[in-house]
């Protein structure tokens, strides 16, 4: 019999093309998703070489971090370098076969989101993006990860990745959530008790009934900020659930394939007795509806807390927080939901998809924004737009006063015309609150969909189980 | 990829925590199509005010540091997006090692793919060479990689650890891909492996 193996360790297994005596791998790479800004110089790296893309029919693109989200966006694209971004992913498309989406396609949008909803990820998989928000692959039970253009370069030259082993991290969430908790919440919260650095060197395995509970959307959203507690992927083992999602999805397996598969696919879970380097179990029930009220994704606190005090931390976080403090322009002792705020985000990679925006949606039914704020609803694709419009979201949020915007990552990072204006503060579903990641000076609050709904009608940080 | 061996020059004290990505390189820089020039931005928003002045506070803007070639920072430094700008923007400045007690894993990642040395140390360590940058211009510290060394400019010796295959890469200046194409049989094999046992992929 053979030593038990977690989940991480056996996709690994099935990936390894070759190791040396010192743990150096080289790891086979099945998906290869790409986008505008961290691939041109490595197609550039590759024509300089005169190489080409290993493996075209395993490598998909898709412009999303540039593109303008607003309805104008047919006439082109303004900023002139973002333009020529967009314009070379064009060109190296097409003059390297991959797989593509153009902005003008309806299938367009967020590179994590089009990947699922296109069957590309798939569990047992390895899939890498030159972004970090890569980990989203993992709620497939796929072993997903961000990588820098050098090595995108590397994965596109070679279809391999020279990797080292992480360790075996387990988080498991045990229990049922209580109402107005959702699987953001459960993300941010781990972030909040482990820290932002809490995973490093780790691949995280997220389990537990709160976790089986969730939606494959709901998981995607766990699995994306697992690099916000500094974990290399978050996993989570496949199940009916994720078959579902997956059968019938463009590039899925067909017929007999789809057999063979689903085969291999059912004895992707841990084994009992596997080895875990670190073990975090948190209460499904002692999760509350949270936000971040600092510049660190781990500066979570449940939304009926108050804004804490440097002296509460200790070591480097007391600077931390208190350049944090300054930063946000909060008080101490401040309570959260006193919090007010000038723009709505409902967006990202992280917050993008179809159950997102229905949580949003059913919290803004009937209601109005306050007024004088500024709102968007950013769809993470166009094909989730366009269910969105269907099951008659669209109009909730347009009634409300929000704007119904295209696809992309939008305010999740701001290098489109979406911007926080200096001293602006923002209720956002994203994954970053850091100094100036929505804009200069701007102010970020990360939270849930339900919760920015509800932060959109009060004009402040709200306890959505207020409004429910 | 330019080789590291030996490196003594002026090392600039950072002690924060968290030092992310968007820090490091904001957003509005990401939209270059290439890796030159980005030196100018490093920390561009610690670094200069709205008008595009020096920030004279910032250690990047004293006259003793604006040659730094070592960044010594805190905790879980480079977190956040796996954007390669950031090392790009470290080197172009002129840094070529980053010492920390831990760093992100992309970014550290990334640092080694453009022949930039990031050790992390004990923080007690790292806490000793901050006090040392602190002295300015005339405290150079040496970092030697093939001894695994880095002498204070008191003549204190801490050595590091590195992994062993980065180090020759680093050392020798090696080009990553190159080397795997040397195993192109190898991952053929696999290939082919692959089209039997999941067909699907």
């Amino acid at each position: 019999m053979t030593a038990p193996k977690t989940l991480y360790d056996k996709i690994w297994d099935a990936h390894l093309v070759h190791e040396a005596e010192d743990g150096t791998s080289l790891l086979y790479i099945d998906r290869h998703l790409v986008h505008e800004v961290t691939s041109p110089q490595a197609f550039e790296g590759l024509r300089m070489a005169g190489r080409t893309v290993r493996a075209p029919d395993k490598t998909i693109a898709v412009p999303d971090h540039n593109v303008p989200t607003t309805l104008d966006r047919a006439n082109g694209i303004k900023n002139e370098e973002s333009r020529i971004q967009v314009e070379a992913l064009d060109r190296n498309a097409k003059d390297f076969g991959i797989h593509y989406y153009p902005v003008s396609d309806l299938r367009q949008g967020i590179v994590h989101i089009v990947g699922p909803e296109n069957g590309w990820t798939l569990p047992g998989m390895t899939v890498v993006c030159g972004d970090s928000h890569t980990a989203t692959h993992g709620a497939f039970g796929a072993l997903a990860h961000g990588i820098g253009t050098s090595e995108v370069e590397h994965v596109l030259a070679t279809q391999t990745l020279i990797q080292s082993k992480s360790k075996n991290m387990k988080v498991e969430i045990t229990g049922e959530l209580r109402p107005g908790v959702t699987a953001k919440d459960i993300t941010l919260s781990v972030i909040g008790r482990t820290g932002t650095a809490g995973g490093t060197g780790h691949v995280i395995e997220y389990c537990g009934e709160a976790i089986r509970e969730l939606s494959m959307e709901g998981r995607m959203t766990v699995c994306n900020m697992a690099i916000e507690g500094g974990a290399r992927a978050g996993l989570i083992a496949p199940d009916e659930k994720t078959f579902e999602y997956i059968k019938g999805r463009s590039h899925a397996p067909k017929g007999a394939q789809w057999e063979a598969a689903m085969e291999w696919w059912k004895t992707l879970f841990s084994d009992e007795d596997a080895h875990w380097d670190k073990v975090i179990t948190i209460r499904g029930e002692d999760i509350a509806p949270v936000v971040t009220w600092g510049t660190s994704p781990e500066d979570v606190l449940p939304i009926d807390a108050v804004v804490p005090a440097p002296e509460d931390f200790q070591g480097g976080k007391v600077e931390a927080a208190k350049r944090s403090l300054d930063y946000m322009g909060l008080q101490p002792g401040t309570k959260l939901s006193d919090v007010e705020i000038d723009t709505v985000f409902i967006g990202s990679c992280t917050n993008g998809r179809i159950e997102d925006l229905r949580a949003a949606a059913a919290v803004l039914k009937g209601k109005k924004i306050k007024a004088g704020l500024r709102a968007m609803v950013v769809p993470g694709s166009g094909l989730v737009r366009a269910q969105a419009e269907e099951e008659g979201l669209a109009d909730i949020f347009q009634e409300a006063g929000f704007e119904w915007r295209l696809a992309g990552c939008s305010m999740c990072l701001a290098m489109n015309p979406d911007q926080l204006a200096p001293g602006e503060r923002c209720a956002s579903t994203s994954n970053r609150n850091f100094e100036g990641r929505q804009g200069y000076k701007g102010r970020t609050h990360l939270m849930s969909p339900a919760m920015a709904a509800a932060a959109a009608v009060t004009g402040k940080l709200t306890d959505v189980r207020e409004m429910m | 990829m330019d080789k590291f061996t030996t490196l003594t020059g002026i090392a600039a004290p950072l002690p924060m925590v968290n030092v992310d990505t968007d820090m490091i390189i904001p957003k509005q820089f990401l939209k270059t199509i290439k890796r030159e020039g980005l030196g100018v931005n490093l920390f561009d928003e610690m670094r200069y005010d709205r008008q595009g002045n020096e920030i004279p506070e910032f250690v990047l803007n004293k006259p003793q540091y604006r040659d730094a070639e070592i960044l010594i920072g805190g905790e879980n430094f480079g977190c956040g997006s796996s954007r390669e700008h950031a090392p790009w923007a470290i080197k172009d400045f002129g840094i070529r090692c980053v010492i920390a007690p831990s760093f992100a894993d992309i970014f550290f990642n990334n640092c080694f793919k453009n022949g930039i040395l990031p050790i992390a140390l004990p923080q007690e360590q790292v806490d000793i060479l901050m006090k040392d940058a602190e002295k300015g211009a005339n405290a150079r510290m040496t970092v030697d990689l093939e001894k695994q060394e880095i002498t204070t400019s008191d003549g204190e010796v801490i050595s590091f650890q590195v992994d062993p295959f980065r180090k020759h890469c680093l050392l020798n200046g090696l080009d990553d891909i190159g080397l795997t194409m040397e195993k192109a049989a190898r991952i053929d094999a696999f290939e082919a492996n692959l089209e039997q046992s999941r067909p699907w992929v």
